[in-house]
């Protein structure tokens, strides 16, 4: 099997902290792969996320080796590292309310990107922005896109971020949380339109949650990450149905309360170490 | 505007200031330089605010010095603006070693005086001009907007669109003009507002000690400087430049009070 990304031994830590954040994380994505990363807040997601996007802190000591069709990442210069972002590899983040910038028309923030990476000058760029929104499934891409972020709801500013991150069909997306400050039924309709965009630019994703539910429903292979480390991953059936890491099984019996019979405690994840 | 009286009021006295210099473009009762022997004349119908000691009229000289005033405050405020703010971003954002390099620079700026500065540009120079103030001006007045630009864009630095602009690959430049700059412009504006009164100020200063503007055009803070010796006997020589200069500068400062008022969201929910 090809491979896109390939990350070894990845470990990063912060300033002069002696904890690292991330410990010996070794993740595989193939052109086209949705890989899950579930964990506890805390765990490390985010942290091994922005290390693949080069997005850490200056503070940030980073050890390991994180290969991008098989060029190495890990002390790339930013300005090289700046030509792969938002063409090859891009990001769309948790908190779509401050995501955007407040002083910028949303249309022209999406332009700016496409124009970045493909040199179309603006009055072509538009035709090609309101079309992005219109397959994320914004209803009036023409009053979006000459709207400031703040006229916007929470749903339409993150749509704005996916076809932001989709307009130059990256081939990988990582999304951190997208939908998480999201209420229940956006949440649903965001994901079935970042699935379909996905479809069509032929992306892999790089899916990072707390929410076993969504990780189910977005990806096929899952990795558990805790304290840092990844304890378990497989294909997401694999890891459903059999999970060998005491964390991964507490986690699905957690989601899963539709299996506990009426008046039975509920489980917690301590029940499933041995103590 | 109701809920903003000091912008109101602010703007007010500046509008006051702008309307003398538009005037005088078009139209002196007098012509500001023209000597008569009609020396000290109180205010009346023929000499508004009355005559100087060479004759010439006040009220014409007012309304050329408007002129001279906000030329100087552009200047100056332009020549500070136009220097500190890029130098402040780029310190916000390169914070190693050419961000303290730049910011430790800006500070031997901010130790020295503007004043002591004019006199050294004017000595150099041989003469002092309306130039040299206004160089000297702009010069002093480029820390403080080194200082509020770097402050603000290190805010705005570590906002999540900053970072969700670097995720789509735009380079530091980039970050810089289209994403931080507009985003400060409010406190730089504010910042331009007070460095303007001050400009205002400091133009007088120099001209009254004889390093601004030559004598054959009209400011305010000559005025003062040629009404010295009937300080005692005439009041009212120095007392309409000085009248003027207090309404441009309280002016400026209000204006930029008030627009740091109706710029601030803080602020702005505090009063609902």
């Amino acid at each position: 099997m090809s491979e896109l990304l390939r990350v070894a031994d990845l470990s990063v830590r912060f300033g002069r902290s002696r904890n690292w954040a991330v410990r010996d994380v070794d993740l595989v994505i193939a052109p086209g792969e949705r890989l899950g990363l579930i964990g506890e807040s805390g765990s490390g997601k985010s942290v091994t996320a922005l290390a693949i996007i080069g997005l850490l802190a200056d503070t940030a000591h980073v050890r390991g080796s994180i290969r991008w069709h098989n060029r190495e990442l890990v002390g790339m210069p930013d300005i090289e590292y700046s030509t792969l972002r938002g063409r090859q590899l891009s990001m769309v983040f948790q908190e779509p309310m401050t995501a955007l910038d407040p002083t910028m028309l949303t249309g022209r923030q999406v332009a700016e990107v496409l124009r970045l990476h493909q040199g179309a000058p603006s009055g072509r760029a538009r035709p090609r922005v309101l079309e992005m929104l219109g397959k994320v499934g914004i209803d009036d891409p023409e009053r979006v896109a000459d709207s400031f972020p703040h006229e916007l709801s929470g749903g339409q500013r993150q749509r704005v971020l996916i076809a932001m991150a989709l307009i130059n069909t990256p081939d990988l997306l990582i999304a951190d949380e997208p939908t998480t400050a999201l209420d229940v039924t956006v949440q649903a309709r965001v994901l079935a339109e970042l699935r379909s965009g996905l479809a069509e630019a032929g992306s892999a994703l790089l899916f990072i949650s707390h929410d076993l539910a969504v990780v189910s429903q977005m990806c096929d292979r899952i990795a558990v990450m805790r304290d840092g480390r990844i304890v378990e991953q497989g294909s997401l059936t694999e890891v459903l149905r059999a999970p060998k890491d005491p964390y991964t099984a507490g986690l699905i019996a957690t989601a899963n309360l539709d299996a506990v019979a009426p008046g039975e405690r509920l489980p917690v994840l301590e029940d499933f170490y041995d103590h | 505007m109701k809920r903003n009286p000091t912008l109101a009021v602010g703007g007010a006295m500046v509008a006051v200031v702008v309307l003398l210099a538009l005037i005088s473009v078009f139209w002196t009762p007098w012509l500001p330089t023209q000597v008569s022997t009609n020396r000290l004349a109180p205010p009346g119908a023929e000499h508004l605010m009355g005559t100087d000691g060479f004759g010439q009229d006040i009220f014409s000289r007012i309304l050329i010095g408007a002129r001279s005033c906000l030329l100087v405050g552009v200047v100056a405020v332009g020549i500070g603006a136009l220097l500190g703010v890029p130098l402040g971003i780029t310190a916000a954002i390169n914070r190693g070693w050419p961000g303290r390099l730049i910011m430790r620079t800006t500070d031997i700026v901010y130790a020295f005086p503007a004043l002591l500065l004019a006199i050294l540009l004017a000595a150099a120079r041989g003469s002092g001009s309306t130039l040299t103030a206004m160089v000297a001006i702009g010069i002093a007045s480029i820390p403080a907007f080194a200082r509020v630009a770097r402050g603000a864009a290190l805010q705005v630095l570590s906002q999540d669109y900053i970072l969700a602009a670097r995720g789509a690959g735009i380079g530091r430049r980039g970050i810089a003009i289209r994403h931080v700059l507009p985003n400060i412009t409010p406190v730089v504006l504010v910042q331009g507002s007070v460095s303007f009164g001050l400009a205002i100020l400091a133009e007088a200063s120099l001209s009254y000690l004889g390093l601004g503007t030559p004598p054959t055009t009209p400011t305010w803070g000559r005025m003062i400087y040629e009404a010295q010796p009937y300080l005692y006997s005439n009041l009212n020589l120095a007392f309409w430049p000085g009248l003027f200069i207090a309404l441009a500068v309280l002016g400026f400062n209000l204006l930029g009070d008030g627009m740091r008022e109706l710029l601030d969201p803080t602020l702005r929910e505090a009063d609902k």
